[in-house]
């Protein structure tokens, strides 16, 4: 390993003591004077044309300020997908329409001097649908005579994919490597089971919210709770008809979002309020809003063939994907991509095909939401691994091992396989996945206790399961650093990444710390805001140490550059001759401090200030890797799953900061052992979700933690800053297939549809 | 109408609605480190010490605090001078986005004024009505012990 001075070290959040604190100022944290309280009436119908809504009543009411409906909006059809562009979700969504997809589809805002009043006023509106027949099941969406959902002119697709919203298809992929059909025929065994994974939502502890207001030359100011700011600001801008000019987003503390707030979801509403009033606006989600109106895990329908030799030699894959994205398209194209493109690189196989259809149904919108798509595809491929492993009579451990992707090799499939378009060609660099193995099953104890017979009434099982992920989006995504210099030493690092509590940007400041030689204090962090900081796409891909950590390394380099430049004015030599060390520069004998050279330049000789910016897209996408393992105790009488003890090793590369990196694990590991136990939307016969609120939608809390034991394995990848690869998205792919496989271990049954709950594993445990 | 609060150690007199929830009081006299999670008693984001004890301000009316003392995540400690269990949230990593963190602070401050010295499942169980969906609770359960360990040595 090399020797860092700052990278490397588990330092204090740089936004932490202000978190701490309670002063740290999340979006809705600040008092606006004449503030109006936006609304939204939503839709109770899951698929409904909208005949006529009466607002008289609404609009005379004392204190209401404004009424929404479609007719009061330039008709412009967009994506509210926050992804570069030309976006690859398809063009379906208005700010408000004349017809509603789905029960908490919008159908139209008021805005009013209280949250009351605008409750009030929402009461008034009379809204007179004509209802039509709805699509509840993924599978009767492509059928034919199948109710149209998108059924409007607009509907497009802005890049050249396959889209026929006729036929409810919101996305289709398809991807050959080889002869499926051969590989399958010369196995020694062939499965082909059926996998099924459920609706859930991200649950930012801070809902959506947004406050627009107008500066005092009339542009448009929105600081809102995003992971996008710059995709923000260019949607906004598209949705309203205005300049992007004219709009500025403001990114301030983010309550979470785990893709949740990749969405440009709320803006608009109070966007279009504030240019109608001239007043400042705030619309907040509530948390049942959050669940039925904002967006969640798209829920896939898997079949997975596969064929197997005696040896443990893999002879073919063959994935098939039927995706419900819900009523609008957001990442519909992209996610499914991923199912593929995120799990099948990870073994060598040489037949492969893989076929996902993305389907419109009359059911809440999927979204980006950690693990995008990977998630699904390993609750598929996870457990299937393991019944080849088993149907061959090998140990999971030795067939992972056999078969997963080496070093040096070029997997077809990245190649082939992109976001929604072609990939690129790869060769793995660093794959630290032996090592996690090895040292994942000696902490769960592996040798001791898979495969083993069990006993009494609760029974104990392990699982586990190999997974790889991506560090970005390969020559799409772009991040850009400035760093200047003050003249105490200090720099001011500014970055359009976006920390929605990641702790990102702390790890960019550590980089930037590492290469101008300062401790972490001399670098004060500005993420983010369109008017202040330069361009990045954003907290997504797992992208924001890889790549915007590359153009903050760069910028640091090139203020480096300068800071070498003056300094070598100042000692009369050249700048070869000078270097930068503990903050100090020196040549021939002589030192002198930051501050000094600062001060020299700002004010002395040629003065000028001394800065740094950088861009950088990556070319490849180096996937970190992980081996998770799960204890379990399955309650024989009432199918009761409790994970004892959860193991997840991962390689991520460096580490910038450990402690940052270990919760980022952590956090994604619960969050999908919460997934795969008791998260689940629950909907009644006509599409409405029953259990809006976290009474009845239960996320783990400290009393359900198992034992969480994480292990990071360094590797060093030389195209991320200081040896560093990704780590925030992996961890949530492993949960579903490491406990259904532990299921399996404890009581011989598998679980093939989630949520493993009492009840599903009680019916499969007695065989009805 | 008028209550007295003492919030913070300061009396203050405030104007209120009847029915106002103690959550909306506190964030509009300013004390914004009283997070909204979802309005009602299930995640913990709001929680303050009432005489002490941990409650969700969202499920209590101001009304019913005249004369009783609150205390908010900004009573706790500056960040010059921070609370050990401020310190110890930094040093063991258990913030990430910091919107569950004022109210996991109060909480397990109402614990440690219980029980100086809590076994890890007491730990979970006080923590139990604070939601976090970033950290996985790990690092936020170590930080509690260090701090119980911290301020154990200072007394």
């Amino acid at each position: 390993m090399k020797e860092f001075s700052t990278v490397g070290k588990s330092e204090w959040k740089v936004d932490g003591a202000s978190l701490a604190t309670g002063r740290a100022a999340f979006t809705a944290d600040m008092d606006f004077r004449d503030l109006l309280h936006a609304r939204i009436l939503y839709s109770p119908h899951a698929h409904a044309r909208i005949i006529k809504i009466d607002t008289q009543k609404a609009k005379s009411l004392r204190g209401v300020h404004g009424v929404l409906t479609w007719e009061d909006l330039p008709r412009i059809v967009h994506t509210t997908a926050g992804q570069g562009a030309p976006e690859p979700s398809p063009y379906d969504s208005f700010l408000l329409d004349n017809k509603v997809r789905f029960v908490g589809d919008r159908v139209c805002a008021v805005a009013a001097e209280s949250p009351e009043i605008a409750e009030k006023a929402l009461s008034l509106i009379k809204v007179e649908y004509e209802i039509l027949p709805a699509i509840l099941d993924a599978r009767d969406a492509m059928k034919p005579g199948a109710p149209v959902i998108h059924d409007e002119k607009e509907a497009q697709q802005v890049i050249h994919t396959p889209y026929d919203p006729s036929k409810n298809m919101a996305a289709h992929v398809e991807l050959n490597i080889g002869n499926v059909e051969g590989g399958l025929a010369e196995a020694d065994v062939a499965l082909d089971y059926e996998y099924e994974t459920h609706y859930a939502q991200h649950c930012p502890l801070e809902p959506h919210v947004a406050i627009t207001y107008l500066d005092e030359n009339g542009r448009l100011i929105i600081r809102t709770s995003t992971q996008v700011p710059f995709h923000a600001r260019r949607i906004i801008a598209q949705a309203l008809g205005i300049p992007v000019s004219r709009v500025r987003v403001i990114k301030p503390r983010i309550g979470g979002g785990f893709g949740a707030k990749q969405e440009v979801l709320i803006e608009g509403i109070p966007a279009a309020f504030t240019l109608k009033t001239g007043r400042p606006v705030k619309l907040a989600y509530s948390r049942e809003e959050e669940f039925i109106s904002a967006r969640t895990r798209h829920p896939q329908i898997i079949r997975l063939r596969t064929g197997v030799k005696k040896n443990g030699d893999i002879t073919a894959i063959d994935l098939g994907v039927i995706m419900n994205t819900g009523a609008y398209g957001a990442h519909a194209l992209t996610v499914i991509c991923n199912t593929g493109s995120k799990t099948l690189p990870l073994f060598h196989c040489l037949n492969v095909r893989f076929v996902g259809d993305s389907v419109y149904t009359n059911l809440p919108v999927g979204g980006a939401y950690r693990g995008y798509g990977a998630t699904q595809g390993y609750a598929a491929i996870g457990i299937q691994m393991d019944e080849m492993a088993h149907a061959i009579g090998m140990d999971p451990i030795e067939f992972y091992k056999r078969n997963h992707i080496q070093v040096g090799e070029i997997s077809p499939i990245i190649q082939a396989l992109g976001e929604g378009r072609e990939g690129v060609e790869q060769s793995l660099a660093t794959c630290g996945l032996d090592e996690c193995i090895e040292r994942g099953a000696k902490e769960i104890g592996w040798a001791e206790k898979h495969g083993k017979p069990k006993e009494g009434a609760i029974k104990r099982g392990v699982g586990m399961v190999c997974l790889m992920q991506g560090s970005g989006i390969p020559e799409v995504d772009m991040g850009a650093a400035t760093i200047k210099m003050n003249e105490d030493g200090s720099f001011n690092l500014l970055i359009g990444a976006t920390d929605l509590g990641t702790g990102s940007d702390t790890v960019l400041a550590q980089i930037a710390a590492e290469v101008l030689t300062v401790p972490l204090g001399k670098i004060i962090v500005y993420s983010s805001d369109t008017d202040m900081t330069p361009f990045d796409v954003g907290a997504y891909a797992s992208s924001t140490t890889y790549l915007s950590g590359m153009a903050v390394k760069k910028a640091a380099e090139n203020v480096r550059d300068e800071i070498l430049s003056v300094a070598a004015q100042m000692f009369n030599v050249s700048k070869e001759e000078t270097t930068l060390r503990n903050g100090e520069a020196a040549a021939a004998g002589k030192k002198v401090s930051l501050s000094r050279i600062a001060h020299y330049s700002l004010y002395e000789r040629e003065q000028k200030q001394i800065m740094g910016m950088a861009s950088h897209i990556a070319h490849q996408s180096p996937p970190p890797f992980a081996a998770h393992f799960a204890e379990v105790a399955v309650c024989t009488e009432t199918g009761k799953v409790t994970v004892v003890k959860y193991v997840s090793a991962v390689d991520c590369g460096t580490a910038i900061n450990p402690v940052l990196a270990e919760g980022q694990c952590e956090g994604a590991l619960l969050n999908g052992i919460s997934f795969a136990l008791t998260e689940e939307y629950l909907f009644d016969s006509r599409g409405r979700m029953l259990n809006p609120n976290f009474n009845y939608y239960k996320i783990f809390s400290a009393r359900d933690l198992p034992e969480i034991k994480t292990i990071l394995v360094p590797t060093f990848e030389n195209t991320g800053p200081f040896g560093a690869k990704s780590v925030s998205e992996i961890n949530i792919n492993g949960p579903i297939p490491a406990i259904s496989n532990a299921i399996f271990d404890a009581i011989g049954v598998r679980m093939r549809k989630s949520p493993f709950t009492p009840d599903r594993v009680l019916k499969a445990l007695k065989g009805f | 109408m008028i209550v007295n609060l003492n919030i913070n150690n300061q009396e203050r007199q405030v104007e209120i609605k009847p029915a106002e929830r103690l959550i909306d009081v506190l964030r509009r006299e300013g004390f914004f480190s009283v997070k909204e999670g979802c309005r009602k008693g299930n995640c913990g984001a709001c929680v303050v010490l009432l005489d002490g004890s941990p409650v969700n301000s969202c499920l209590i009316f101001a009304a019913r605090c005249e004369g009783r003392r609150i205390e908010t995540a900004e009573s706790l400690g500056s960040t010059e001078n921070l609370h050990p269990l401020q310190k110890a949230f930094l040093d063991e990593g258990a913030i990430q986005c910091g919107y569950c963190t004022p109210g996991m602070l109060l909480s397990a401050k109402g614990l440690l004024n219980e029980n100086p010295h809590p076994a890890e499942d007491d730990i979970k169980k006080a923590l139990d009505g604070n939601l976090c969906r970033c950290t996985g609770y790990v690092k936020i359960i170590k930080a509690v012990q260090k701090a119980a360990e911290a301020i154990g040595k200072t007394r």
